[in-house]
């Protein structure tokens, strides 16, 4: 493993109730977040690519982690996000070295599929800071009903040298939705977008 | 239904990250109503007309962030949407800006498509705007053909939104991929909702890990 991971967080996130309404069965979003070294940390560096090999092996790895925390078959995923907190040493440009140029791949194979785009956030932040994960559909990123997003968060990252990444996976949409759009039992799933 | 308690707006130009200077800062904007939740503390099964009452808002507050930025509608080259709903409605509530926030200000930036219905079983505009059918001047085949990315969650007041942002005409561009926090201090109070906005004038400040550029776009379906 390139990266050097200091610690690892693997958490599920399962709604039994929303607004006094039973929810059956619960909708279930996995959030598997690395608290790594950044090779990066404490000077300019013009090539970047260093970060994003280490985003390349983190996109299977941290995919597999949700999928086996959800309990489901890959195919049964039904939405992703990614994120990263670079720590104050460290530049914007980082995080979107692990995040853009390879991670999607090994992702992808995790969740199976993946036609449509790996929604994203990113930002720069001390130990302790929340970072909000876009979730979108896997295969259709206009099905309304999985338009979310979920708080990332370690207590203790990430440091000034670090970068926390993290990649959620749900099993569902939102609780209770009902505000139309684009259906899932009317995805294509074919151009990303529908 | 729709009473507008408070409008923050954010502006801010960026000129480096710690590495070169490029000529040309980078300008990012925010804006955020609150309202009160007509929803809050009782489940509502319709909560559509509520989508339909916000239409003109979404109008007001993408004409209002794009003054704000004091640039015209060509320089935007992202944006991102978001809802921070407070602790008495729930996550939906926060799903209803979607359609008025997001298509006004693709509206704005020169997008041509048609409305989506509510309930979107009218293949036939979708098709068309799929297709990059919308003509304008510059001969693309459109502007702000591109979803708009988003985030929402149920927060106290003072939560802060990550508000992603991407290319608004190919989510696909890497330069671009960025978001951008928003909070209102003291907002949302239980009872209502704070519903965002955001665009910005170009890619991240020091953008260099390759991907598809915005001047490679070819493909013109809203993501290459």
């Amino acid at each position: 493993m390139k990266a050097k991971i200091r610690k690892l967080i693997v958490q599920v996130d399962e709604i039994h109730i929303e607004m006094g309404q039973a929810i059956n069965p619960p909708t279930r979003c996995a959030l598997a977040m690395a608290v790594i070294e950044n090779p990066c940390a404490g000077k300019y560096v013009e090539n970047l690519d260093e970060l994003i090999a280490i985003g390349e092996e983190l996109g299977g790895f941290l995919g597999n982690r949700c999928v086996e925390a959800l309990g489901i078959l890959p195919s049964e995923a039904q939405s992703y996000g990614k994120s990263a907190i670079v720590g104050e040493a460290g530049e914007i440009e980082h995080a979107a070295a692990i995040l853009h140029p390879k991670m999607g791949a090994g992702l992808r194979v995790a969740v199976e599929k993946g036609a449509a785009l790996v929604p994203s956030s990113k930002k720069r932040g001390g130990m302790g800071t929340a970072i909000d994960v876009p979730l979108g559909h896997k295969d259709a990123a206009f099905v309304r009903s999985h338009f979310d997003a979920i708080e990332a968060r370690v207590s203790d990252a990430p440091r000034r040298n670090e970068i926390v990444v993290a990649i959620a996976v749900t099993n569902s949409g939102r609780p209770l939705a009902r505000v139309g759009g684009l259906q899932v039992n009317e995805i294509k799933g074919v151009d990303g977008l529908r | 239904m729709i009473e507008i308690r408070r409008i923050l707006t954010s502006v801010e130009d960026i000129f480096h990250e710690f590495g070169p200077a490029p000529q040309t800062p980078l300008r990012r904007g925010s804006i955020a109503m609150v309202i009160t939740n007509p929803f809050a503390g009782k489940y509502v099964q319709d909560i559509i007309p509520m989508m339909d009452a916000l239409q003109p808002s979404g109008i007001q507050m993408a004409h209002q962030l794009l003054k704000a930025m004091a640039v015209p509608e060509s320089a935007i080259q992202s944006y991102g949407k978001g809802a921070i709903i407070g602790e008495d409605g729930e996550l939906e509530h926060g799903a209803l800006w979607h359609v008025p926030g997001g298509y006004a200000m693709r509206e704005l930036l020169g997008w041509k498509g048609d409305r989506p219905p509510n309930d979107e079983k009218n293949t036939a505009q979708f098709d068309q705007y799929a297709k990059g059918q919308a003509i304008n001047a510059t001969g693309k085949k459109g502007n702000a053909i591109a979803i708009v990315s988003s985030t929402k969650k149920v927060g106290p007041p003072g939560m802060t939104l990550d508000v992603p942002l991407t290319n608004i005409n190919a989510s696909y561009v890497r330069s671009h991929f960025d978001s951008i926090e928003v909070r209102v201090p003291g907002a949302p109070h239980a009872d209502e909702l704070v519903y965002i906005l955001a665009m910005t004038t170009g890619a991240r400040i020091h953008q260099r890990v390759g991907g598809l550029a915005a001047d490679k776009i070819s493909v013109w379906d809203g993501q290459r």
